[in-house]
């Protein structure tokens, strides 16, 4: 089912349309951006069930589009809604009391909240509960980001699943089965227990990271929006865990690949981060990003998210310095390949390998990773390797892998730069 | 389990190609059936010649066959040709029909093959 998800449908929402049209909509669209997982959180640690609180949103919000026009924007938009959905939640809980034994308490805890839109006290923010229950053990972690970006932000099925490139009924499936999860195994939307926080936030990082990185790879207006929703979801991991290293770190970490944003496809020509014109990259995002890492890298527990932090850091520096430190990238990604033991991170290692001794050390080590069946649908590295078989002059080698890396590309602009690099 | 990856595309940009670009078309759907084969999943790949060569081919319900030139349906897009491949599941299917340069020339479908008994 595709939810309704007014914000987020990709309208044009500006000059030209009607005023009142317009300046509803943008007030729909404050409210949303800041309140949908915001109520959520709320509705759904009060006990009531996760797909019934987004039904009932969507329904508050669909209200709203219809009735702010003629009845004007309430002063407090949050509290309205929060309303208009508790009142569609005690409905439906009331019409299936004999089904549901714990509608009493449901609705007594429901009608401890606000009663009226006017005297709203500050909502309380559970969205960081909620990001948690989302990535929740219990839950698939394929399901994890997809579920975020649909619980917490409002996107609808069929855009979350074009991002992440899978069947949209089969994401449907996903999600559906995530939400009966949530509820059958009784995950309480409340944050971890100290001695917990650290490995569940690991997973919380992992999620947001995951929306980040889908959106990124493509220029299509849908990922970039998904990627940028993660950004802001990264921020308020950072913000409301200010102790974390770890959700720091994941900060830092996607705001140092934001600030390449428009460096990386110039005029749709490709261009790798090596050879990348650092003029064209975001300073400001980068200085906040290296103030969140080196405040990181002080409370010494080291995680996965610093050392890829600290690996953007040193692929960075040459803003400044003019040259890279290949042989601490070296050191960085032996590091993160212990901690992660990702194929990514061994990748890389070898391709820093090549750059810190020479191109023939690094292709030992790609050759190394070669029966890793992992490898067999992974473009970087066989971009990387025909990159390096191309340096060390054996030309048929090089072009067989340059091949294979452009049938394993789906971006014209990558394509097209690795036929121009072929022999 | 098998997935057939079906492209479907509108042919005359194809017939209209230089025989530069067609070179440089033609290569990106051979890098991609290689990227197959090399991965070791690859079943079976053919590119069909183009539909205004085919025939329909229908009996009707009094028992009479009837052969007919073919597109059957008057659309733009038609079957340009096929990969069946073995894959873990549908997402990875999806992820492979998504690199497959049919996918920017025109649509590929991702369908799933009944497993005989």
């Amino acid at each position: 089912m595709s939810r309704f998800a007014p914000w987020h449908d990709g309208s044009p929402r500006g000059l030209g349309t009607v005023l009142s049209a317009d300046a509803v909509r943008a007030a729909a669209d404050h409210a949303a951006r800041t309140a949908y997982g915001k109520l959520v959180a709320l509705l759904a640690s009060r006990g009531f069930d996760l797909a019934a609180c987004e039904d009932a949103l969507a329904d508050a919000f669909a209200a709203a589009l219809a009735t702010w026009p003629t009845d004007g924007v309430p002063r407090m938009p949050e509290a309205w809604l929060l309303i208009s959905a508790r009142r569609k939640l005690i409905d439906r809980a009331r019409r299936d009391r004999t089904r549901m034994q714990a509608s009493d308490e449901l609705l007594r805890r429901a009608d401890a909240d606000i009663a009226s839109p006017d005297e709203a006290p500050a909502i309380p923010d559970q969205r960081l509960a909620l990001l948690f229950a989302c990535a929740h053990p219990a839950i698939e972690p394929a399901a994890r980001a997809p579920l975020m970006l649909q619980v917490v932000l409002g996107f609808d099925a069929a855009r979350i699943a074009s991002a992440f490139l899978v069947a949209p009924s089969t994401l449907s499936q996903r999600l559906v089965r995530a939400k009966r999860r949530l509820r059958d195994a009784k995950i309480a939307f409340e944050l971890p227990s100290a001695d917990q926080l650290a490995p569940r936030l690991d997973a919380v990082a992992q999620a947001i990271y995951a929306a980040y990185a889908d959106g990124w790879l493509e220029n299509d207006p849908d990922r970039r929006a998904i990627a940028d929703e993660a950004v802001w979801l990264a921020r308020v991991l950072a913000v409301s865990l200010p102790g974390e290293a770890e959700a720091q770190a994941l900060l830092a970490l996607i705001l140092y690949a934001d600030a390449r944003r428009d460096a990386r496809g110039v005029g749709g020509v490709y261009v790798p981060l090596s050879a990348q014109d650092t003029r064209l990259w975001n300073h400001a995002l980068i200085d906040e990003a290296e103030l969140l890492l080196r405040r990181a890298l002080t409370s010494h527990r080291l995680g996965r998210f610093q050392l890829e932090a600290a690996i953007q850091s040193a692929h960075i520096a040459r803003r400044s310095t003019g040259t890279v430190d290949w042989t601490a990238l070296v050191q960085l990604y032996d590091a993160l390949t212990l901690v992660t033991g990702s194929i990514v991170a061994r990748v890389n290692g070898a391709v820093a390998v090549a750059r810190a001794q020479d191109a023939a050390a690094g292709l030992v080590r790609l050759d190394a990773l070669a029966a890793d069946p992992a490898l067999r649908d992974y473009q970087p590295y066989w971009a990387a390797r025909a990159h390096l078989l191309g340096e060390t002059g054996a030309v048929d080698a090089a072009r067989e892998a340059y091949l294979r890396a452009i049938g394993l590309s789906s971006d014209p602009a990558l394509i097209e730069f690795l036929r121009a690099q072929m022999p | 389990m098998k997935y057939m990856l079906l492209a479907h595309a509108d042919d005359t940009p194809f017939q209209a190609m230089s025989p530069a670009e067609m070179e440089k078309a033609v290569g990106e759907y051979y890098a991609y059936t290689m990227a197959l084969e090399q991965a070791g999943i690859l079943l079976a790949a053919e590119r069909l010649r183009p539909a205004e060569d085919a025939a329909v081919v229908r009996v009707g319900p009094d028992g009479t066959p009837r052969v007919l030139d073919g597109p059957f349906i008057e659309t733009k897009e038609q079957l340009g040709g096929f990969w069946m491949i073995e894959a873990a599941n549908q997402d990875e299917a999806v992820r492979w029909a998504t690199r497959c340069p049919g996918s920017r020339h025109g649509t590929m479908e991702v369908r799933a093959v009944w497993e005989r008994s």
